[in-house]
């Protein structure tokens, strides 16, 4: 129980983390919107099937 | 103008309704905090189990007698010979089915045999049976609205295909809502990363688990009280079609990459002590992309599904003026982001896959005009 809450706090920074390292990233080339956003989701949809693993090995 | 005056009351009136809408509880013997909420808790464990009849709704009438609405489905097993019979007979998994003179019973949500009319589920000490089961092909509600979605992809698809023939190329009616998608899902997804050349190869699959995926998330949120997705074998099914089709279609350069990485960048006494480390790594990363493929998508619709049940639930709990419009606010915001989340796994799904089939179609020209690219810089 423990370690999976530990294993979503450090999710949570990770996507944190994605998220606003591309925001700057769009703050600084509005024109690559599309790409960066891309690529957020599929890094954050994969630091997230970590999460999901721990949280249902419990 | 009209519209929008008449909207605000409307919105009004839903809105104060929810704080009358706190559940009305139907059994006050002295019911403690403790047992609501195994009670939820229950509850959401059968909404997330697959069930052999498709129930919508049940009540237990005031002589105790419980009502169900819905209607039952076969039931198909292989127990030495082929055994069909109507889920009717099973009660709900109250009472024991009777075919040819075999007995089966319901115990979470899986048929076993049992040894007469009154026959017992026998469990070991971790609350597993021990019971013979017998192989199970039902149509169970999963399976139905499997075919559901299914019927309703081909004849969608098939009429759209047969319109824009009609129409000289122009998107009508619903047409003009998939075009964009369909075309997003070619133009984002598929060509850059699978390559110009063979993308064309994957677009069928791609697109038919794009919209699978999707349909059958937003039925998940309908009052129907399907959950698909959140059955493991349908999110196994899908990454094992995914696992197939990009081993299946790897050219020798795939191959190449997994078992001989480094090429002929150094000499080959060198490689062996890498390669004890590597290539095990390499040939892990084979299962272990379509095994997150699987995970993400189950564990993103089921932690979804108990997540909202739970808001609900929480009306039940608070029994105050306070509980049901808090459960209600919650319970609408999260609807919201499950909408989204729905699309979002579809499009997360489509687009690692077509990241995977991209792999498996490298070819060595391919890498060798990446190489002179960065030569160039």
């Amino acid at each position: 129980m423990v370690g999976a809450g530990l294993v979503v706090i450090g999710v949570g920074i990770g996507i944190g983390k994605i998220g606003g390292s591309a925001m700057e990233a769009i703050a600084r080339q509005p024109e690559s919107y599309g790409k960066i956003q891309t690529a957020m989701l599929i890094a954050a949809a994969l630091i997230e099937g970590i999460g999901f693993a721990a949280l249902f090995a419990v | 103008m009209r519209r929008k005056i008449a909207f605000k009351p409307i919105t009004l009136v839903l809105f104060l309704m929810t704080f009358l809408s706190y559940a009305k509880d139907t059994n006050q013997h002295g019911e403690t905090k403790k047992d609501k909420k195994t009670e939820i808790k229950e509850y959401i464990q059968h909404h997330l189990q697959d069930s052999y009849d498709f129930s919508l709704t049940s009540y237990t009438k005031e002589n105790g007698e419980h009502v169900y609405v819905g209607f039952p489905l076969p039931v198909i097993l292989w127990d030495n010979g082929l055994k069909v019979f109507s889920s009717s007979k099973l009660h709900h998994g109250e009472d024991v089915a009777e075919v040819d003179g075999n007995f089966y019973k319901q115990h979470h949500s899986k048929l076993y045999k049992v040894d007469g009319p009154n026959g017992k589920i026998i469990e070991d000490e971790d609350g597993h049976a021990i019971n013979a089961k017998p192989l199970d092909f039902s149509i169970t509600k999963n399976v139905v609205v499997i075919f559901l979605v299914g019927v309703l992809m081909f004849f969608l698809f098939r009429g759209l295909a047969k319109s824009y023939a009609r129409n000289g190329n122009i998107a009508k009616g619903a047409g003009r809502f998939f075009e964009p998608i369909v075309l997003y899902i070619r133009d984002d997804i598929a060509i850059p990363n699978i390559g110009e050349k063979k993308y064309k190869k994957y677009m069928p699959y791609l697109l038919t688990v794009f919209f699978f995926i999707w349909f059958i998330n937003i039925l998940g949120l309908t009052p129907l009280g399907v959950n698909v997705t959140n059955s493991i074998s349908v999110t196994v099914a899908l990454a094992l079609i995914t696992f197939i089709l990009t081993n299946f279609t790897g050219t020798k350069d795939y191959w190449k990459h997994i078992f001989d990485p480094l090429g002929d960048s150094m000499p080959w006494i060198a490689k062996i002590p890498l390669y004890i480390i590597l290539i095990p790594i390499e040939v892990l990363g084979i299962f272990i992309k379509p095994f997150s493929l699987l995970i993400r998508l189950y564990a993103n619709i089921k932690a979804g599904h108990i997540v909202l049940m739970s808001l609900i639930g929480l009306m039940f709990l608070f029994k105050s003026w306070l509980g049901s419009p808090l459960s209600f606010g919650l319970a609408f915001a999260i609807s919201l982001i499950e909408l989204l989340v729905a699309l979002l796994q579809a499009y997360i799904f489509t687009m690692l896959s077509a990241l995977y089939f991209g792999f498996a179609s490298e070819t060595h020209d391919h890498a060798e005009e990446h190489e002179g690219e960065v030569q160039h810089l």
